[in-house]
């Protein structure tokens, strides 16, 4: 086991690597760019393609074209380049395409704050695209959880045939700290699943126990179509409502069937609480210290640190809401994530702790915030 | 007769139900045919044809041919096809746009492919409208007609396509019309044999929007049009600059060697695994050598 001090853009590159992916497309934007700086060095050492496309729009549907034709792939960017993302996000979940688009936020709207850290990208990572769709957004903490995280996206990846979205602060992506580079047979990598039906028996787009439908590679002898418009079990468009309800229902059942396996948290002293933390990203951090100041003074503080964020984990947020007299919610946001909180909890229990001006919410905020609850 | 329809059969999908969606007398049938010819001349394997396009009536194509085939976003199928070349290079990814589509929504996409020269087939179906909207005005609609969106007559002055692949970088390029349907697949083939971007103008019309608006009568009336102010490049180098301007040149108009995106990538796979020992990278793990 090797120990170096690593940056949270670069552990994410790495993460890329060790996931197995092979392909990265993007177009240059702060604070995202080092994970592009250090996979155009990377890849090609591996065999792997690098890619600098002409916009977000161009990156991400090669990455989806390079996934239809059986490597793994990644984009990266921020808020700006997101937005235009949008378009092929929706795509890669309407023709179930694996990929990995991280979203290193920074203050928006619009041009807003490059290097200032924001987590308001929140909601357009849950709705950013036209339709209703089914989708996976992972966020760490640390460097070294944008390690497994971004390992862990891939393998959702590839095991949901769906696009996952990991979210960072700017403060975790640019800071650099301690990481313990774990060995390479610890890390589990997940592929996705081929087939060996007669090509003439093979469904792209077909019901399977998972829900899950396999997926060869263009190229590997199973000739088929992909669309984004709502297509029938081989992939041709439909009308046809009896083929676009089940259509609807299987690819949300995808995702819906599967929540132990895909919503992440950590509960930290959730057993005794009064008032429970929830919280993401670097806030988390900062929520955390707040916890410990306050249990230093005989406060019963709990936290619970999201790792997930969509789909939302709403039976565990239920389960702590029965413990807890009060959940306070810190976001670097006017209050996003807040909303499903409240939705499921009720306002009069959430007390929020926002701020979207660039700064990071300091544990003090959070501590002002308890003493209120 | 009776060979050339067994041969669009073998490459028709027999799981999709037939008519297609594109109107009677429309010429994108007629590019589908040429491509098939083209493809069946070559003799490629079909597991090896990709097939990509974008949105709008030519983007309905590959569905109803038996390829790899992807179906993309308005104006992107040459960035979703430049991921797909990547990862699989032995694919001949063949994409088909119309004009809206690869020149407006897609001309960013249009000429930095070109620029990159990779190995992909572009046909662009030139019909100078948006025909599945209803006929508003597209990057190639010519000065003073009629459009949905251009009521009292369209002011802004059309792309050439050929002329901007060209500018752009791209290795071969070629225009011919769905008149010259045998023109045609003979222009794809070499398309589809060049390494490198290639550019297939192929010269369409919609009767059903632009010609309904601009009184240019039905479908046959529009060929014979394409027939008439079309010309080779060996007989438009004979005419006068300003009678050239009025015609449509057909033919090989650009064609150059240059190495492809892909064989050049190579060498920077090349040369980054100069730098490393790959099995260092595995002892170290992850991080473990910048």
């Amino acid at each position: 086991m090797t120990v170096r001090l690593m940056q949270g853009n670069e552990a994410v590159g790495w993460g890329a690597i060790a996931a197995g992916c092979r392909f990265y497309a993007g177009y240059p934007i702060t604070p995202s760019t080092e994970i592009a700086e250090m996979l155009s060095r990377e890849l090609p050492k591996l065999g792997g393609i690098f890619i600098q496309m002409e916009d977000e729009i161009a990156s991400l549907a090669a990455c989806i074209g390079a996934s239809v034709g059986g490597l793994k792939a990644m984009t990266a960017t921020s808020g700006p380049g997101f937005s235009l993302m949008q378009e092929h996000i929706g795509y890669a979940a309407m023709a179930e395409v694996p990929c990995v688009i991280v979203d290193v936020q920074r203050l928006g709207p619009s041009t807003g704050q490059p290097t200032s850290p924001s987590q308001g990208d929140v909601m357009q990572a849950r709705w950013g695209t036209h339709g209703d769709h089914p989708i996976i957004v992972l966020y760490p903490t640390s460097v070294s959880e944008a390690f497994d995280l971004t390992v862990t996206a891939f393998n959702f990846a590839e095991k949901y045939r769906t696009p996952v979205i990991l979210l960072l602060d700017e403060v975790v992506g640019h800071m650099r700290e301690r990481f313990e580079s774990p060995p390479l047979e610890e890390i589990q990598v997940i592929d996705r699943m081929g087939t060996d039906v007669p090509p003439e028996w093979y469904k792209p787009f077909g019901d399977t126990i998972s829900d899950v439908p396999p997926m060869p590679s263009f190229g590997s002898g199973y000739r088929y179509h992909i669309t984004g418009l709502y297509h029938d079990p081989m992939g041709y468009p439909t009308q046809r409502l009896d083929e676009i309800n089940p259509w609807i229902e299987r690819v949300h059942r995808k995702i819906n069937n599967h929540l132990e396996d895909i919503l992440l948290y950590r509960e930290e002293n959730v057993e005794d609480a009064n008032v429970v933390i929830v919280a993401y990203g670097a806030t988390a951090r900062s929520a955390r210290h707040a916890m410990k100041l306050a249990r230093q003074h005989r406060h019963h503080v709990g936290l619970v640190t999201l790792y997930t964020i969509w789909p939302f984990p709403e039976e565990m947020i239920q389960r702590v809401a029965r413990i807890a007299r009060r959940i306070v919610v810190p976001e670097m946001n006017l209050g996003q994530l807040a909303l499903e909180v409240e939705r499921l909890v009720g306002r009069h229990k959430v007390i929020r702790v926002n701020r979207a001006d660039g700064e990071m919410i300091s544990p003090q905020m959070i501590l002002d915030a308890l003493e209120g609850a | 007769m009776a060979r050339s329809e067994h041969t669009a059969y073998a490459y028709l999908r027999t799981t999709k139900k037939f008519p297609n969606i594109w109107c009677a007398g429309c010429g994108i049938g007629i590019v589908m045919g040429a491509l098939i010819r083209a493809i069946d001349r070559i003799g490629l394997d079909k597991d090896d044809v990709a097939l990509v396009s974008g949105i709008g009536c030519s983007g309905r194509m590959p569905v109803y041919m038996d390829f790899n085939t992807l179906h993309t976003t308005h104006g992107r199928a040459l960035a979703f096809a430049t991921g797909l070349k990547l990862a699989q290079p032995k694919l001949h990814v063949i994409v088909v746009m119309g004009d809206g589509d690869a020149l407006a929504i897609g001309g960013n996409h249009f000429i930095h492919a070109a620029r990159r020269n990779i190995d992909l087939t572009a046909i662009v179906i030139n019909n100078s409208i948006y025909g599945m909207t209803g006929g508003q005005y597209s990057p190639t609609t010519p000065l003073e007609s009629r459009t949905a969106t251009a009521p009292y007559g369209h002011v802004e002055p059309p792309f050439p396509i050929c002329e901007l692949s060209i500018a752009a970088g791209a290795t071969f390029v070629a225009r011919s019309t769905v008149y010259h349907a045998i023109e045609l697949d003979k222009l794809i083939e070499k398309a589809i044999r060049k390494v490198g971007f290639s550019v297939v103008e192929a010269v369409s019309y919609c009767h059903t929007t632009y010609g309904r608006m601009n009184k240019l009568g039905s479908s046959v009336d529009m060929m014979r049009m394409l027939k008439d102010h079309s010309v080779t490049l060996a007989a438009a180098e004979k005419l006068m600059p300003e009678e050239r301007a009025m015609k449509i040149v057909r033919g090989v108009l650009h064609d150059v060697e240059k190495p492809d995106y892909i064989t050049l990538y190579q060498q920077v796979i090349e040369r980054a695994k100069a730098t490393i020992d790959g099995k260092e990278f595995l002892r170290a793990g992850p991080g473990g050598l910048e």
